[in-house]
């Protein structure tokens, strides 16, 4: 390993520590003292940052956060251990069942499959997010009205898809539907009444 | 899960400087999709993973003369709804909509997609050290081979599951390499090598190069595509089989076209003698079916996959009649 790795490493085991001790007071200092030791890296290219851990900043169901990670640590592991957010599931963990699903940026993605540190500052909803105090998103109601839910350990993952489907397609067809939460399984193959679901939120957020 | 070190570069300099000095296993993960499974399953223990999407200016979708360039951190999801790629190139559009699911086009980016790693089971396991681990024998020859390989096997008979890939090739583009010693670029149907080159690995990139881009040569007059994906489930699933087709049309009568196929060998696998087949007649369901049958020809299957055979026959001859009705 050369010599500016190296370097570079002993910052990053700093910045670890600190910010374990620290918390989010922690993490204001790690950027400081980063910004301090290494002015020249802003002028020119400079050798990049490697980190072992990191404190990310968050923005979860509109309430900002800091929080700290591993580099191994996942979306969902920040969620679900460190927000105690633990509406998204941990079920396959390999990004294939859609249990973990919620939304970065807007988007659909798999929280067990995403490393936290890729997406400091981004923007998640989870399905703790949705409901407007006691009144429930209109997918969340569609799911009720329609039983889209049969044992319910799928259903956060799959009422997430559906908001990001119906934010991007507000009036999917049939197959659009379908091809729209294909990302996620259902074990008790409820799948007729999930599509069920998905079609009356569509409606009523058609409505408004 | 071993730990590794996270790697945020500002810039792709900042990556080929890291890596022409980095001495330990890296890896530059695009929406980690791919990477993150084979850490977890310990097929693979990094000690750095680089993020190539905190670069910026690594993800766009840009048309000029020559065509189109798609940075390599584009989501997927971007590339399937970009509606100037649906318009012009068909199946490479067509291709894009069908990767995995939304929550993965989401995640995993274009240049992710061509560099992914097999999904065959022996190749998957972290306990079973086959040829491509370093190993001395390909487990699938004589184990459990369904979904593997009925062209080009031999040292290895995974098939490779990107659906990016055989759409790129059929359009003749190109893949921009950055690396330390500057930038280079390969047409995309040499980016991959068969494992007679390096069973090791499905392209010849070094551990030192970045996939920086992708160009697409724009359409000419008459140029058509589609590509056809076969899959076990309805939908998220890896290609039984896929044909990528481009047909050059002058009239009715077929003037130019390339044939690339997934999920039937170890690289994105072109049909030349189907190519040859068809070139100069006019578009039928014969003659797409008699080229799709002297494809193949060429075919070895094993003994759990010789189902494979006949829907690649299926798929080759569907794919060139979608592209053909345009």
């Amino acid at each position: 390993m050369d010599t500016p790795r190296k370097k570079k490493k002993a910052v990053s085991r700093r910045a670890f520590l600190q910010t374990m001790g620290g918390g989010a007071v922690g993490a204001g200092v790690v950027s400081r003292v980063l910004g301090k030791e290494m002015p020249a890296l802003q002028a020119g290219p400079g050798p990049m940052d490697v980190v072992s851990s990191k404190t990310i900043s968050l923005t979860v169901n509109g309430r900002k956060v800091k929080v700290a990670a591993e580099a191994g640590e996942t979306l969902l592991q920040v969620l679900r251990e460190k927000l105690q957010l633990t509406g998204a599931k941990r079920v396959c963990n390999r990004g294939e069942c859609g249990g973990c699903t919620v939304l970065v940026g807007g988007k659909p993605v798999y929280a067990c499959h995403t490393l936290a540190l890729q997406i400091d500052g981004a923007e998640i909803l989870t399905v703790e997010g949705l409901a407007e105090g006691d009144k429930l998103h209109p997918v969340q109601q569609a799911f009720i009205d329609k039983d889209g839910y049969q044992c319910g350990f799928c259903t956060p993952g799959f009422i997430m898809a559906s908001v990001g489907l119906l934010k991007k397609n507000p009036q999917p067809t049939f197959d659009e539907i379908r091809a729209g939460v294909s990302g996620n399984l259902c074990r008790c193959g409820n799948y007729q009444k999930i599509y069920a679901a998905v079609g009356a939120a569509a409606e009523t957020m058609r409505r408004g | 899960m071993k730990a590794f070190q996270f790697g945020s570069p500002k810039s792709l300099e900042q990556v080929t400087a890291y890596l022409a000095g980095a001495d330990g296993d890296v890896r530059l993960m695009g929406g980690g999709t791919d990477l993150l499974g084979e850490i977890k399953e310990g097929t693979i223990q990094p000690d750095v993973v680089v993020d190539l999407k905190a670069v910026p200016g690594l993800a766009f979708i840009r048309r000029d003369a020559d065509g189109l360039a798609i940075g390599a951190c584009t989501a997927v999801a971007d590339l399937a709804a970009d509606p100037d790629v649906a318009r012009d190139y068909r199946g490479l559009h067509e291709a894009a909509a069908v990767v995995a699911s939304p929550q993965l086009r989401n995640m995993g980016t274009v240049g992710g997609n061509l560099c992914q790693r097999p999904r065959c089971w022996y190749f998957r396991d972290a306990a079973t050290v086959c040829n491509k681990k370093g190993g001395s024998q390909c487990f699938a020859e004589q184990g459990r081979n369904k979904y593997h390989a009925v062209f080009g096997g031999g040292l290895c008979w995974s098939v490779y599951p990107s659906d990016l890939a055989p759409a790129l090739i059929a359009l003749e583009s190109k893949v921009v390499v950055a690396s330390p010693q500057g930038e280079r670029t390969i047409p995309l149907a040499e980016f991959y090598a068969p494992p007679i080159v390096n069973v090791r690995k499905e392209n010849i990139l070094s551990r030192q190069d970045v996939v920086k881009e992708i160009r697409v040569p724009a359409p000419k007059k008459g140029d058509r595509g589609a590509y056809v994906k076969f899959m076990e489930r309805g939908a998220w699933d890896f290609a039984v089989v896929s044909a990528a087709v481009k047909l050059t049309l002058a009239g009715n009568s077929i003037s130019d076209v390339r044939i690339v196929c997934g999920g039937v060998a170890p690289v994105p696998w072109r049909l030349k003698a189907a190519e040859d087949a068809l070139r100069g007649r006019t578009v039928s369901e014969s003659a797409a079916a008699q080229a799709a049958a002297r494809a193949a020809g060429d075919a070895r299957p094993l003994a759990e996959n010789g189902y494979k055979v006949d829907i690649f026959k299926a798929v080759v001859a569907r794919a060139v009649l979608a592209a053909a009705k345009g």
